[in-house]
This record gives structure tokens, sequence and C-alpha cells, in this order.
């Protein structure tokens, strides 16, 4: 019991003292995953557009391959990236191994089938007499594309909401692509993990509340605007 | 000769192996109001569709202006005209905004185009609905709205879907008076759906009418409601009384007999069998005994009329005012009169 009381008092004051260290992970980890969460909220967007209007051979095979990537394994991405920009991998001499824009890569890989899967799902969720109206207003296929997104925006949301909250709480693909360095790589997860591992539970319970703290920011922003006139 | 706006040559559609329409020609003409009539299923609404370059598995050819309508040009297409839908969908924004999204696809810029969504919110009379978020709209409204977004292009060809069909009586009404003196007002050529008739005999200038995916009729709306082709189209148009009966000649020229019924026809026409059919706002009770003897089976309300039912030596419907239905329970027996000029005689059935 005093071990938990003791972790949440020192937790509280690297919280509210702005211990230096523990906002640089934080900012790190904000910039990491945010990054991540937009290139793949673009691409997802792109992906799911074409999923939910294009016609195209392969489009089910295509469908199904995102399904299953929206529970690909972060270790599994994390070893994929690894061996991709390792000194002596394919794409080793971008030097990318142990830097943040690793991270991103790994983060975005993990984030991206979630992005495309529930922007597709919500775009599918337009019924075909809203698009038989907004061709016969005379809309482009981009304009289309325009009004089906403002119509399926919640959904959208919540795919942001759910790519976000699934990078940000990853582990493993950070830690292996990223390696954990001080001042360099470190984020919040990884930090939690060190911690947790030398014993000092009271930073590692101040990391957790952090954490857990950005990551329901996040949501709670997103779902405001998601409810807001609902 | 003008180019038509609309000219359909051929034209097929089938969906799953059924064939859904099948019309080898028809020309709409700058400037004509054309109603659309048919019962469910008749395939109006998938012609409809194919005139607005909304449903491309036909075959056959649609020329719009003479320029057959095809993958490459159906933007272009859809641009030049306006689409009023049953249900019609309303983009998740304020009324102005949703009038103001066709001229935005069009690419007319901002303040222009809030002007004439504007004024066309004015002209249709909800313009102090324009700030409000369209999703909220009664169904009167919304039809409204989406009538002006249908004309703030100011398009070249009108098609409305069934327009009024989930409307009540009064909202109807208004609605209808109010397409009329727009139609009217703005000479655009438009294509009408309804299964209601007597909105075509209203708005349009000529009726078609489609059944099973074919013209079964074609020509002005009151031509179509006094005289239509087959006792189908007849049922459609509310010419609830069809018979079968058999031509004789009388002192006074000649008659068709049904039973002990004898009418007077209203021309000449061969001794034989033949089809006739009689409006039953045509048919009149006698107060003077002197007529058709028939027995009522039922009374019904009909709006402001009501609607009898005979017993004679052939079932006969009637509308008559309401101050004359009332006095007639099932069982009495009064005469009726059917005018001469009434009755439809159908040509003769195709072999």
């Amino acid at each position: 019991m005093e071990l938990i009381w003791d972790g949440l008092r020192t937790a509280l004051g690297l919280v509210a003292g702005l211990d230096p260290q523990v906002l640089e992970v934080s900012l790190l980890t904000l910039q990491v995953s945010g990054l991540a969460t937009v290139a793949a909220l673009v691409a997802g967007l792109f992906t799911g557009a074409l999923l939910a209007l294009g016609r195209f051979p392969g489009r089910r095979f295509l469908q199904s391959v995102i399904n299953a990537g929206m529970g690909l394994p972060p270790v599994v991405v994390g070893l994929a990236v690894c061996l991709l920009l390792w000194r002596s991998g394919p794409l080793g001499g971008l030097r990318l191994i142990y830097t943040p824009a690793a991270m991103v890569i790994a983060q975005f890989v993990i984030a991206y089938p979630v992005m495309a899967g529930l922007s597709a799902a919500a775009l599918q969720q337009v019924g075909p007499a809203f698009r038989l109206q907004v061709e016969a207003m005379g809309a482009s296929r981009l304009q289309l594309l325009g009004a089906m997104l403002w119509e399926a925006r919640y959904g959208v949301l919540g795919a942001v909401i759910a790519g976000f909250g699934s990078v940000i709480s990853e582990v493993g693909a950070s830690m292996m692509v990223g390696g954990n360095v001080v001042g360099q790589t470190r984020v919040l997860t990884t930090a939690i993990v060190l911690e947790v591992n030398r014993g000092n539970f009271d930073v590692a319970i101040a990391l957790s509340l952090i954490l857990l703290g950005l990551t329901y920011g996040a949501a709670a922003a997103l779902t405001l605007v998601q409810q807001r006139k609902r | 000769m003008k180019t038509p706006v609309v000219e359909v040559q051929g034209l097929r559609v089938e969906k799953g192996g059924r064939s859904i329409l099948s019309i080898d020609h028809l020309v709409v003409e700058e400037g004509e109001v054309m109603g659309l009539v048919g019962p469910n299923g008749a395939g109006k609404t998938t012609l409809l569709m194919v005139v607005a370059g909304l449903d491309m598995g036909f075959r056959g050819r649609v020329l719009v202006r003479g320029v057959p309508l095809e993958a490459g040009n159906l933007l272009s297409h859809r641009r030049r005209l306006g689409m009023v839908f049953q249900d019609p969908q309303v983009l998740d924004l304020t009324v102005l905004a949703n009038v103001v999204a066709p001229l935005r696809y069009r690419g007319v810029p901002g303040r222009e185009a809030r002007r004439r969504a504007m004024e066309w919110l004015e002209r249709l009379g909800i313009a102090g609905l324009a700030a409000h978020p369209a999703r909220t709209l009664s169904g009167g409204e919304r039809q409204r709205l989406a009538l002006a977004r249908a004309l703030v292009t100011g398009p070249e060809l009108l098609l409305l879907d069934e327009p009024f069909s989930s409307l009540d009586a009064p909202t109807r009404a208004g609605l209808i008076a109010d397409l009329r003196r727009l139609l009217a007002a703005l000479g655009v050529t438009a294509i009408v759906v309804s299964h209601d008739f007597t909105e075509v005999l209203l708005l349009a200038r000529r009726a078609v009418v489609l059944m099973g995916g074919r013209i079964r009729q074609d020509g002005e709306p009151r031509s179509v409601f006094w005289h239509p082709a087959d006792p189908e189209v007849a049922r459609l148009v509310g010419m609830d009384n069809v018979w079968t009966g058999e031509v004789v000649s009388g002192p006074g020229g000649p008659r068709v007999r049904l039973g002990e019924w004898e009418l007077d026809l209203p021309c000449p026409h061969p001794s034989g069998p033949v089809q006739v059919g009689v409006r039953p706002e045509a048919v009149t009770l006698c107060p003077d005994g002197r007529g058709l003897r028939a027995e009522v089976k039922a009374a019904v309300p009909h709006g402001p009329l009501i609607r009898v039912e005979f017993a004679g030596p052939v079932r006969l419907v009637a509308l008559v005012p309401a101050a004359q239905g009332l006095e007639l329970a099932p069982g009495a027996r009064v005469t009726v009169d059917i005018p001469p000029a009434s009755l439809h005689i159908f040509p003769t059935a195709r072999p």
C-alpha cells in the first residue's frame, strides 16, 4: 500500500513541478504520435474514399487487408520497420533507425489501417440516396467526396480518436525502432517500461498519469467536436 | 425544327433479368411540361434517372439537345439540369448553404451564389428559414428547399420525381399551386413523375402513361383523363366504370346494351361487342325517377364527395355531392343518369 501512496505523492510532485525531463518525454510523445496520426489520417482518408467510392479490381481484397491490418500487433510492425531501416537494411541509407522519424513511421503503419478501415466504414454508411442527390446537384467526384466526408464527419472523427489512441499507447514498436534513447527517442510508454524495470514505481506512476491525461484529453477534445450540436 | 431537349431512342433497361423499361421513342420538346404517370413499378423513376444521367445501365440512346449521354459528358449534363426527389436529401448545413451548394459546385463565387440562393428562397417562401439547419425542416419546407436548390442554377431541364407524394394534403395543395405558377413563369422544360393523375392535370400539358416499362398512352392530360387508351389506363386515371356491352341500333341512333340497361352512344359505332368507360364524376342521381334503376351497395366518404357503389346489371361507381350521397343507405333503390357525352368507347381490343 505504501508503495502506491509514495508513488502517487512523488508522481504528483513531478507533474506539478513540471519536471523538465518528464516534460520533454511528454512533448516528444505528442509530437511523434500526433504526426503519425495526421499522416495516417491523410493516407487513411484517401484509401477509405477509394474503398467506399471506387470500383476497381481487387477492392474487396484491399478491404480485407485493411480490416486485418486494424489488428496488426505493434511488435510485428516494429520488427518490420526495424528490418527495413536497419543500417544494412534496404532503407538503411536513410539512417533513420533510433530516431523519432523511425517511430513516426512505425506508428503510421499501426494507425493507417485503423484510419482507412474506419473512414471507409463511415463513408459506406452514407446512403445511396444521399449520393444520388449530391450527384444530381451537379457535384464532381471530388465535390461528392467532400459532401460525403462532411456527412460522415462524426465517423471520421471516431477513426481519428481510435488511430491516435492506438499509437500513443503502443510500446513495442517505439521501443524497437526508437531504442528508448534518453533525450532523443524516449516517449512515455517506453519510459514507463524502463522505470518499472528499474524499480522506480513512483516515476512510472507519474508518467502513466500523464499518458492517461494526454489520451483522455485528446479523446475528450475530439469527442466534444464530434458530439457538438447532436 | 428545333432539336428536342430530350430524345430517347430504343431504350431498354433490365434489372436482374427482368425488363424494367422498353421505350422505342420518346421526345420532350423545348418548354414542354410532361407528366409521367403510371402505377408503382412502372419504370417512371428509372426513366427519370436515365434521363438525369444517374443510371447508365441502359441500352439504346438518350440524346440531350442532340448529344448522346455517355460516361464522358455526364457531369456537364447533370450541371444543366435540376432535380427534385420524392424524399429529398439535404446536406447537414443551413437551408441557405444547401441552396448555395449547387452553385458552388459550378464555381459561382460565394457572394453571388448567396444572393441568388436568397432570391430563390424568397420565391419559394422560405427565406425566413435561411439560417436554420436544413435537417430541422418539415416535409413541405424540405420540398420547397429542394425546389429552390433545383431551380437556383437556372436549369435547362427540370426533373421532378413524385415531389409531393410524401406530403399531407394541404401542404401538397399549396406546393402544387406554387409549382404551377413557377413552371408557367419560367417556361422551363420539365418532366414530372407522379402516380396521381390529378397532379399531372394541374401541372403538365402532356401526359405519358407508363405501364410495365412501356408507353401506353401519350397525349394531352385532359384527353387521357376522359379517353384512356385501355381499361388499365382507365383504372389509373380514376375511370372506375369499365364495362363490356353490345352495340345495338336504337330509334335515336346506336345504343350500348348492358343487361337491362341501355345507354345512348355519343357517336356512330358498328354493332357488336364494345368496351365502354364512364368516370364516376359523370354519373348523376335522378330524383325524378327517370333513368337507370340501380341499388345502393355501399357509400363511403371520398374527400368532400361520397363514393357510392351501385349494383345493377353491371357494377357502377359514382362520386356524388355529400348532401345527396348521405341519403343513400345500402339497399336503397334509386335511378341514375349517365350523359352520353361522358361515355368513352375504348378502341377495339387488339386480337
